[in-house]
């Protein structure tokens, strides 16, 4: 199977979030960069799993700047063969779709898989994009996903429900939780990263359809009400009167 | 001028989310809300009592994601609608990506705003998990926005929608549907749509200690929900875990029993108007993110606050 991996970097779990610039931009001052984890835990280790079982050629994709090159060895490392990178400083969910869209186009991948989300916009878009783009079906939020033949079986989220799929030909499937088990990098996997191929293409010109104006942090909570353990009726009683949610 | 609203339907009727979006597209002013919806229908499967003045449908059951999209954008130009609203739920999440392109539209997913007009087209959206929001700015005149569920709320105005049939060209799907397993076969209710959440750790100590977990969802009508660590060790299923990696949710009331508050697990549950947190020890991060607080052990609170909670309920 000829598949591609599209691999983002997010800001590392704990990071502070913070914004400078008037509140125009992330502060990136101190934040260490990951594989977003929905694009390395299960869509990377899913994409490399069905290699390992039907052969074939992982290859990912990453839309991003220079910065972007730890966390895409990172991906090399953990058994993808070769990397693309598109050269751009990131815009829109549209124009990251539209490059790996562009790539994507002549290459006849049997697959494209992305994570849910990025945890950073949360936006559960790029994969649905690029499936629109390449007129392919697409297999949003799969927690299961094996090969009978030719045919691929999928099993989904819904609303309600799990949902489980037979689709045959090439398709873009959204990794969710239960595609398949992280996996961490060893070191002949790590030495081997260093010399796999690391491809710089340059992007194509789309508009932006979509912009960040500004970031606003939560208001703070107030401090916490605390209740004497003997007596959580007067939880009850807090709960009924003062938040008036039951 | 309308507003398209594309709605999921279950039994015949629009689901929570669905119900949620219309509320939403009514909220905003901004013409005639006309709702797109296949599948089985009754009646104006309870749209109209929620805003919709129209509801295009079409009776074909199983539609792939492409196919739906290309209906809902064949729907919004038939309705002359410019702005096509989705709950960001599971459906929501499948379609709108693919509606947008189709439409050529700005998108805003994960809503938690109505559109702000007086300086272009700009609506407020969660990000960094629930960590901050940031304004985003539609650039195109066609709008696509996905609203986050459980932050709205309904809006009843108890009007009533015409039904028209929808049969638009499909087009093929080389996907085909096998099953369906619903999460839940006794009812309950599912996660991401309750307004109370019941929420359990590692403190439990045991799959075997979730009864009275169980037994208090159930007194509020609430659904059940845990930490990451409990769904991976297999104490509950996978569906229930909460935070970064797992689901995201936004209840009226959360609580959390024995988890420590680890930032992972507070990024999925941040959006919850009221916290409570119940953990024997006073320095859990949790007590940080909390509205009300119980320093104890569970084991031994719990039975109380059950009988304090059914004593109230009977009231
Ligand atoms: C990249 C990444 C993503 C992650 N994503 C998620 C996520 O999505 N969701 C998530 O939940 N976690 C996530 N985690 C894990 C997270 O960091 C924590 O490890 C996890 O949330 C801890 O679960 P817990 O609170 O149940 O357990 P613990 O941290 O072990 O806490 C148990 C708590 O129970 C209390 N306790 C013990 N006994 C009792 C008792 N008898 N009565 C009352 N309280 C008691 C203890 O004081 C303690 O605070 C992620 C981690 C990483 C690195
Ligand atoms: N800049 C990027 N480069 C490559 N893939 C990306 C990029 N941004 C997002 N993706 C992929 O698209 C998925 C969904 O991202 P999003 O739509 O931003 O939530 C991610 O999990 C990645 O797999």
């Amino acid at each position: 199977m000829k598949i591609l991996v599209c691999i983002s970097k997010a800001p590392d779990t704990t990071s502070r979030i913070a914004f400078t610039d008037n509140n125009t931009k992330f502060d990136e001052n101190g934040v260490q960069y990951i594989v977003n984890p929905y694009d390395e835990w299960y869509a990377l280790v899913k994409g490399i799993e069905l290699k390992e079982t039907l052969g074939g050629n992982v290859t990912t994709i990453t839309v991003g700047g220079s910065d972007n090159e730890p966390i895409i060895r990172k991906a090399l490392a953990i058994g993808a063969d070769d990397a693309v990178r598109v050269d751009l400083e990131t815009g829109d969910s549209f124009v990251v779709a539209s490059q790996i869209a562009a790539y994507a186009k002549d290459q006849g991948f049997d697959l494209i898989l992305c994570g849910k989300e990025t945890i950073n916009y949360n936006s559960s878009l790029v994969g649905g994009m690029v499936a629109e783009m390449l007129n392919m079906p697409y297999l949003s939020l799969a927690t299961s996903l094996t090969m009978e033949g030719s045919t691929a079986v999928i099993e989904r989220e819904v609303q309600g429900g799990v949902e489980v799929l037979e689709v045959t030909g090439p398709f873009v499937l959204s990794a969710a939780k239960g595609l398949a088990e992280q996996r961490i990098p060893n070191m002949r996997g790590i030495m081997a990263a260093r010399t796999k191929p690391l491809n710089v293409i340059a992007a194509i010109s789309v508009d932006q359809t979509a912009e960040i104006v500004s970031y606003t942090l939560p208001a703070p909570k107030g401090a916490c009400k605390y209740v004497d353990a003997d007596h959580p009726e007067e939880l009850i009683r807090l709960l009924h009167e003062d938040a008036k949610v039951i | 001028m309308s507003v398209l609203v594309y709605t999921d339907l279950h039994d015949g009727k629009a689901s929570k989310g669905s119900l949620e979006a219309l509320s939403y597209a009514s909220k905003m002013n901004a013409g005639d809300v006309v709702a797109f919806c296949h599948g089985t229908l009754n009646g104006d499967g309870g749209m109209g009592a929620f805003g919709a003045t129209k509801v295009l449908h079409n009776a074909i059951e199983n539609l792939d994601a492409g196919q739906i999209a290309k209906m809902v954008a064949d729907a919004a130009s038939q309705a002359g609608a410019d702005v096509v609203v989705f709950s960001h739920d599971n459906s929501g999440k499948a379609v709108a990506p693919r509606v947008a392109v189709r439409m050529n539209a700005g998108i805003v997913a994960g809503a938690i705003s109505l559109p702000n007009t007086s300086a272009g087209y700009v609506v407020r959206k969660s990000v960094f998990s629930g960590k901050a929001m940031a304004d985003v700015s539609l650039k195109t005149s066609k709008k696509v926005i996905s609203i986050v569920p459980n932050s709205f709320g309904l809006h009843r105005t108890d009007g009533t929608a015409s039904v028209e049939a929808f049969n638009g060209d499909a087009g093929n799907s080389s996907v085909k549907v096998r099953s369906f397993k619903p999460t839940s076969t006794d009812g309950a209710i599912p996660l991401p749509e309750a307004d109370i959440v019941v929420s359990a750790g590692r403190g439990m100590k045991g799959p075997e200690n979730w009864g009275p977990i169980e037994e208090l969802a159930s007194i509020f009508g609430a659904a059940t929900a845990c930490s990451r660590p409990v769904a991976d060790i297999g104490w509950r299923p996978h569906h229930e875990h909460v935070g970064q990696t797992g689901i995201a949710i936004r209840p009226t009331l959360y609580f959390a029993i024995g988890i420590s508050g680890a930032i992972q697990h507070l990024a999925g549950v941040n959006g919850s108007k009221v916290i409570v947190v119940i953990n024997k020890d006073p320095e859990a991060p949790f007590f940080k993110a909390a509205d009300y607080g119980i320093v104890g052990d569970a084991f031994e609170v719990l039975p109380m606050l059950i009988e304090a909670a059914k004593s109230f309920k009977s009231h």
